[in-house]
């Protein structure tokens, strides 16, 4: 990754890389009260990685926020805060105690309730308890469609509410920071990068992620087309144990696995250079109903 | 081949950003459906949610624009409001396509897209012709700098392939792009729903010898852009406290390249120092370049603030006063006359406002013609006066410095795109005085409010100090009794010493002389 002695030519990592810091440094600098969402994936990982980058010597000048739904898999929990502490990451973690309390959950209300309570309000409730103006998130134009129509400064209303219709314009890399008292701006820096860039730059930086990215056999059953990892003893008879990895990470009653034989980064990217399906096909939660990503986002959604 | 060469390989190929543009119904979205589609990078999933759609709306077997068009609002429509930023590969090439909607009512979300591109690839419907709407694109692309358009004549097959038809919009896309600058214009005739020499060459035009669309957008030289002459360097944060005596300035090299030990002046201040380290999380640098984002530290100890410029001694980017630029205005309130807006420029925000509209482009044919105000969408040259100066160059030679956005102060929109043509200098010394050291002060038991302000002040860069009446009595005002005119009299010269430096003071004590 080194630069070659006296050539200008920058490799399309280090071109994202830099592009990238520039925006968490921007934020850093025009906003009263920033904070990255943490939540705890490979893109997580990537997000925090840069923001580190940016400001060192110094350490992070915001705090990371986890929005935990209180069904993660075990292995993020672990591993969320072991990454933190090993980098001095400042952490909070917010979850809506009262839905849980209510015994939300994706089987007794339905995948759409559940996002609703678990997620969208709970991160609205967080980021307006915190009073941050300005909120990173690890989202890429290349991850969903409604995604790609994303500016990287994307503006919110008062209700944390996005208006597809209505984005500011955003020209070269100046990016508009004004906003009025009660609205704050999602910030998305790893708007340019696709899946094989993270990837690739998790390999070259040598990144910690969670080991569920890897393959090994593991506990699953088999649910409408989708390997969901068991971690209750309610499903005897139908497990079985499959070779298998996953794409991305959400909640585990929701995120299915791959089958795969991809155990280390290079073979998870190659397997990454021949993929067929889009890494969101294993999300349930995207499937609910057509444009369901864009409308989650409009509530406020990352 | 290995893994390890096939990562390696993959990330050295070159990058090609490009933007489309056209009317409504030119067809973009299709063609970007298909390019993707034909390159085989579209996702299975996504493509039978895609066929699903089609065949229950479109009656068709798969309907393109779906595959870019990802807002509801637009597949109910069947327009494309905002930008889509889509990625795909070949073994040759990366692209990010931004694939900009035609309606007269988004074309600042085209220019959103046009300003980070390097090609312009610009649709014209056979059978209409180039319309206005081309001419505005083609325009707006040439003043953001594009200088490579290939224009796709799109719907050949519903003018039977007809080569004099393809002949006689080349002819009059050529007679206006005479009127740009420079371009270079490269003509495909296409069918993007049937596929013709979009990847696959068209047997049904056997007249036309050029490339193919992928096969000229894998292979075209584009110019980068990218000035790595004059070294500009806008400091975008200030990176120091906590404890150990590190201070560096971070920001995104604008152009050029700094080596370390480079003599460098900063701007305002005109002060000279030394480039003592050039410092990144994976080691020091020997030297950087555009666009890099590092951390510069100086030998001596000067103050500098976010919003400031660091440049080579003998090669300086002008102390602009006031501008004479291009902008296209984007916000339905039209530009006015006199009224106070933002000018953000690299990392400084200034107010600044519209002396004239010198004049304003009809898109149609590029001629001028005198205006007062410029409306949504309006194109024209204007004159600003700055309240703070900047430090720019003209956009031709530097797109970093040299341009710049308008933010409306009363609704917060930026409402307009600039681009710098000429500046009037504006002497060091003046620029100096402009960046204004100020006295904030707090009474009463609020000393914990302004402890917390002068945090978020010196984490913005500004350079000041902290006292409050515990602190005099500890140091500077040691004996000296609070109530006496003596106490504020100490404070009140304190704090002209310091602000006579361009040091701020924050400053917290019942015992201020006003």
């Amino acid at each position: 990754m080194a630069i070659k002695e006296e050539s200008y030519r920058l490799s399309n990592l280090k071109a994202l890389e830099a592009e990238s810091i520039g925006i968490i440094r921007e934020v850093a600098a025009e906003f009263d009260n920033p904070v990255m969402l943490y939540s705890v994936g490979k893109d997580s990982s990537v997000m925090a990685h840069l923001a580190i980058k940016a400001f060192y010597p110094k350490k992070v000048p915001f705090p990371l926020l986890h929005i935990d739904t209180g069904y993660k898999f075990p292995e993020m929990y672990e591993f969320r805060d072991y990454y933190t502490k090993k980098h001095e990451l400042d952490l909070r973690i917010h979850r809506n105690e009262e839905a849980l309390k209510r015994g939300v959950n994706p089987l007794s209300v339905g995948t759409v309730k559940c996002c609703a309570d678990l997620k969208t309000k709970a991160l609205l409730d967080a980021l307006k308890e915190g009073g941050y103006d300005a909120a990173f998130g690890g989202a890429r134009r290349d991850e969903e469609k409604s995604r790609a129509k994303e500016r990287i400064y994307s503006f919110r209303d008062k209700h944390g509410q996005w208006n597809p219709k209505n984005q500011k314009p955003e020209l070269w890399s100046l990016f508009n920071s004004k906003i009025d008292p009660g609205e704050s701006i999602r910030v998305f820096p790893l708007s340019n990068w696709t899946e094989l860039d993270i990837w690739t730059y998790i390999y070259h930086e040598n990144i910690d992620i969670v080991p569920l990215y890897f393959a090994k056999e593991r506990p699953v059953i088999e649910k409408n087309g989708q390997l969901i990892p068991v971690y209750t003893d309610e499903h005897e008879g139908e497990v079985k144990d499959v070779m298998c990895r996953f794409r991305t990470l959400g909640c585990h009653y929701c995120t299915g696995a791959v089958k795969s034989e991809a155990d280390t980064l290079p073979k998870i990217i190659e397997e990454m250079m021949v993929a067929r399906h889009s890494e969101r096909i294993t999300r349930v939660i995207d499937h609910d109903q057509d444009s369901s990503m864009e409308q989650k986002k409009k509530e406020g959604y990352f | 081949m290995s893994s390890d060469s096939l990562i390696e390989q993959n990330q050295n190929i070159d990058l090609l950003r490009f933007a489309t543009a056209g009317s409504v119904d030119d067809g973009k979205s299709t063609l970007i459906g298909r390019l993707l589609y034909d390159s085989k990078s579209i996702f299975e999933d996504q493509l039978n949610t895609i066929r699903t759609f089609s065949r229950a709306h479109r009656n068709q077997e798969i309907d393109y624009s779906l595959v870019t068009d990802g807002l509801k609002s637009e597949r109910e429509q069947g327009i494309t409001i905002d930008v889509a930023y889509r990625f795909f590969s070949t073994p040759k090439r990366r692209f990010i396509i931004a694939d900009t909607p035609g309606h007269e009512q988004y074309t600042r979300n085209m220019a959103t897209g046009a300003s980070n591109a390097s090609l312009a690839l610009i649709l014209v419907d056979a059978r209409n012709g180039v319309v206005t709407q081309t001419k505005r694109h083609s325009f707006i692309s040439s003043l953001l700098g594009i200088r490579n358009f290939v224009v796709a004549v799109n719907k050949m097959d519903l003018v039977d392939y007809s080569e004099e038809v393809f002949d006689n919009i080349v002819n009059e896309f050529n007679a206006f792009a005479d009127k740009l600058s420079d371009e270079s214009v490269y003509y495909i005739p296409i069918s993007a729903l049937k596929g013709d020499n979009v990847i696959e060459r068209s047997e049904n035009m056997p007249w036309y010898k050029g490339s193919t669309l992928l096969d000229y957008l894998e292979n075209v030289n584009v110019s980068g852009g990218r000035n790595l002459v004059e070294f500009r360097f806008p400091v975008q944060y200030v990176n120091w406290g906590g404890g150990d005596d590190f201070r560096g300035y971070c920001g995104t090299i604008a152009s050029g390249v700094i080596h370390k030990g480079d003599k460098v002046r900063v701007l305002p201040s005109g002060k000279t120092s030394k480039i003592s380290r050039i410092v990144t999380y994976d080691g020091d640098l020997d030297y950087a370049f555009a666009p890099m984002a590092v951390t510069l530290c100086l030998e001596d100890d000067i103050d500098i603030s976010r919003g400031d410029t660091i440049a080579k001694v003998d090669d300086l980017p002008g102390i602009a006063g006031s501008l004479e630029a291009n902008v296209v205005w984007m916000d339905s309130t039209p530009l006015e006359i006199g009224k106070d807006y933002f000018i953000k420029h690299t990392t400084s925000t200034v107010k600044g406002n519209f002396e004239e509209v010198v004049h304003e482009f009809d898109p149609d044919d590029i001629s001028m013609k005198s205006s007062e105000f410029l409306g949504l969408n309006g194109i024209g040259k204007v004159k600003i006066e700055l309240k703070s100066p900047i430090f720019a160059d003209i956009y031709s030679e530097n797109r970093a410095t040299g341009s710049f956005i308008v933010i409306d102060p009363l609704t917060n929109q930026t409402a307009a795109a600039g681009m710098i043509t000429k500046y009037k200098q504006v002497s060091p010394d003046k620029a100096c005085k402009a960046v204004k050291a100020r006295i904030i002060t707090y009474t009463g038991d609020k000393k914990e409010e302004a402890k917390v302000n002068y945090d978020r002040l010196s984490m913005h860069g500004t350079h000041c100090i902290y006292v409050d009446d515990d602190l005099l009595q500890e140091t500077l005002c040691k004996g000296v009794p609070m109530d006496s005119v003596k106490y504020t009299e100490m404070i009140d010269d304190l704090c002209k010493i310091a602000t006579r430096s361009g040091v701020s003071v924050v400053v917290c004590s019942d015992h201020l002389s006003s």
